[in-house]
């Protein structure tokens, strides 16, 4: 269960992931470096990943949550089958958020689906690295592994 | 629970005047800008060696003795999305409109190889451009359009070669001759391994169907322009002006020694050798930019490979202006951009030029976006006077300084990555990408911390935006191109496929130029994904190690 007023008790664990056939890979770079110089913990799968190899990159990791950056219109094909996968294998509490060229009209969607945040072009770093902060799981103690 | 947010779309505003009295300020590249430029400035500046007239050597001023005098720059812009009939209505209406160039957009899935009905194609078909599967789809996009009689641009890279063969088979059976054809592939791997990152294979084995598209043309297409060296993707991905031209013209240089370790003569396919570059928004600089490019070209051709033509040491490029500069927040902001761009280009002595529309921060332009974007060039040609003088900046002190500095600052890029054991080299060794990663990153923070203004988004900003028109894309491109694709996989011999691609397999396996078995593999229907499959095969797939 998300809960949003719980302090951060260890450190936030980021999938950044570039899914579909696209290899514009500044953005997710450059955000990866933000989140990184903002204590995250934060691994870039690089490109061309599937869905399932997202989720697969996230399970393996423990990731809170997994970034998505998407720029060749393929959005609304990718986060449906992502948020099922996530759902099969009870990984909801992920948090989920993407960037890219997101038309506007397809951002109610998404969301509806559970991507929580999406970031269309000039969003600051600093949005992005608080947005996550305040949206993300409360965070257990390493020890008591995930809680569902 | 689901909750959604509002994402803040500005930093917190600080209390830091943007622009005080007291900064200083840096070019892109990150060289000081002094307040006043004089004649000190010129100080190893020399004017015959190193400015010289136009349409002489090193070409600092421009390639052409009258500049536009002779004829503007071409007005290409860029255009594709969907099947290839929606496309063939763009162009048909482009060519009655009295137009005579062609720029052709591919979607991601033709761009890397794949079929309309690969898996990765999911979601991609027709969307970033038009879909071309077989040589049925290519059949389709000419219909109607007489290959002798127009020149074609086609923006694609690691199946180029496919593409092209594609093309002259179209060509063929149109009766017209290859020798007349006229027109670019983009053909460009080693920017798509610094920067776009659209590659299949491993860069030797690329390299070689480029080298071989080099000696092939030179034999049989001899007024195709082979290759289109891009530093467009490399200023894109976070480049400076600086990175962009010294990597871009170390790319070329790099096409030039794999063209002669081939056995080709550098004067039999040089000539056919064309750039393609960014325009961004520090207008002075990219003005340096394009003359110390020429100028750079010319003195490589002529004295480090020792071509004796003329034609070998002119460069010439295309220019588009940045898409990266875009902004979605006032997107009429845009126009304004893209016209300052432009004529930096202009000035900077484009010979073709894309000018990009204000809405392409969204999604790709609709078509009233894309007539103002071309509106804006025949502005600048027609009413601002600004092409009636040949390089009107020659003898500047402030754009010769930046030209010789940029010269010479490409030229310490040159030697880094000569010491590497060329590009090929340096890029598997992450060269390129790390020094573009940092630059990228370093120019976030700027924006970040307001150092850069990026007028709308970090500065006068707007609480409430006016949304605009924009162009959508369905997916019934995705059901039309897979319809068509098992059509032709009925009606075409499943035995001659076989056949031509078994031939391919064996040629890729020895050093043989690839282009004839290419052409057998399409006149058969092979599909694009069966082509690159076959190839994967053989050479196998890059995968390259992310650096962030």
């Amino acid at each position: 269960m998300t809960n949003d007023q719980q302090p951060v008790a260890r450190t936030i664990r980021v999938v950044i992931a570039k899914p579909g056939l696209d290899g514009h890979d500044r953005g997710a770079k450059v955000i990866a470096r933000a989140l990184r110089d903002a204590g995250m913990e934060v691994i870039y799968t690089g490109l061309r990943q599937t869905p399932e190899q997202i989720v697969s990159a996230a399970l393996q990791e423990d990731a809170d949550v997994i970034g998505l950056s998407i720029l060749s219109g393929a959005h609304n094909h990718i986060a449906p089958r992502l948020m099922q996968l996530l759902h099969d294998r009870q990984m909801d509490d992920v948090l989920v958020v993407m960037g890219g060229i997101i038309p506007d009209v397809d951002v109610p969607n998404l969301k509806a689906l559970g991507i929580q945040g999406v970031f269309p072009p000039g969003t600051s770093m600093q949005a992005i690295v608080d947005f996550i902060r305040l949206h993300v799981r409360a965070l257990e103690p390493e020890s008591s592994g995930r809680q569902g | 629970m689901r909750r959604t947010y509002n994402v803040p779309m500005t930093p917190a505003a600080t209390d830091k005047p943007a622009g005080a009295a007291t900064r200083s300020f840096t070019t892109v590249s990150g060289r000081p800008v002094e307040r006043l430029y004089t004649d000190a400035d010129l100080a190893g500046i020399d004017p015959a060696a190193d400015i010289g007239e136009p349409g002489q050597f090193p070409y600092t001023r421009g390639i052409h003795a009258s500049g536009y005098g002779g004829k503007l720059w071409t007005m290409r812009q860029f255009a594709g999305f969907g099947t290839p009939e929606e496309t063939n209505g763009r162009y048909q209406r482009l060519l009655a409109a009295g137009g005579t160039g062609l720029s052709v957009a591919f979607d991601l899935p033709t761009l890397m190889g794949r079929d309309p009905d690969h898996p990765l194609s999911l979601g991609e078909v027709g969307k970033c451009g038009v879909s071309v599967a077989t040589l049925a789809d290519m059949e389709q996009l000419f219909d109607g359009i007489a290959l002798a009689d127009v020149t074609t641009s086609m923006t694609i890279n690691s199946p180029a070669a496919v593409i092209f063969a594609m093309y002259l088979v179209v060509a063929e059976r149109q009766r017209a001759d290859w020798s007349r054809l006229s027109g670019t592939i983009q053909n460009d791997i080693l920017k798509e391994f610094i920067a776009q990152k659209e590659y299949i294979y491993p860069p030797r084995p690329s390299m070689r169907l480029v080298t071989d598209t080099f000696a092939f043309c030179a034999a049989q297409v001899p007024r195709w322009n082979t290759i289109s060296v891009s530093g467009y993707h490399i200023r894109e991905a976070g480049a400076t002006a600086l990175q962009e031209l010294a990597f871009t013209l170390r790319d070329g240089i790099e096409y030039v020694q794999w063209g002669i370790d081939a056995g080709l003569a550098v004067d039999e396919f040089v000539p056919r050798i064309s750039f393609f570059f960014n325009a961004h928004n520090d207008f002075f600089e990219e003005i340096a930019k394009y003359r110390a490019a020429r100028k750079l070209w010319a003195t490589a051709m002529r004295d480090r490979f020792g071509a004796r033509e003329e034609r070998s040491w002119k460069l010439r490029f295309h220019t588009q202006t940045a898409g990266v500069s875009l902004t979605a927040q006032q997107p009429y902001n845009n126009v304004v951009r893209t016209a300052i761009q432009a004529l930096a280009g202009v000035l900077g002595g484009t010979n073709s030029l894309h000018t990009n529309s204000l809405d392409e921060a969204f999604a790709l332009p609709t078509e009233q976006a894309a007539t103002l974007a071309l509106r804006t060039q025949q502005i600048i040609a027609h009413e601002s006077g600004v092409a009636h003088v040949v390089d009107p900046f020659g003898g500047s002190f402030f754009v010769e300084r930046l030209t010789k500095d940029m010269e010479e600052g490409a030229l310490a890029y040159f030697e880094r990555i000569d010491r590497m054991g060329g590009m090929v080299a340096a890029i598997e060794a992450g060269f390129p990408q790390r020094e573009i990663a940092e630059s990228s990153y370093r120019f976030q923070q700027a924006v970040e911390r307001r150092d850069a203004v990026i007028v709308g988004v970090n500065d006068f900003t707007q609480p409430q935006e006016t949304p605009i028109a924009t162009l959508y894309i369905d997916e019934s491109a995705t059901t039309r191109q897979l319809e068509r694709l098992a059509r032709v996989k009925a009606v075409r011999s499943a035995a001659q496929v076989d056949r031509t691609l078994a031939a391919l397999r064996a040629a890729a396996g020895t050093t043989a130029n690839l282009m004839p078995p290419l052409l057998d593999a399409v006149r058969a229907y092979a599909t694009l994904g069966e082509i690159c499959d076959t190839l994967r095969d053989v050479w196998g797939e890059y995968e390259e190690t992310p650096v962030v």
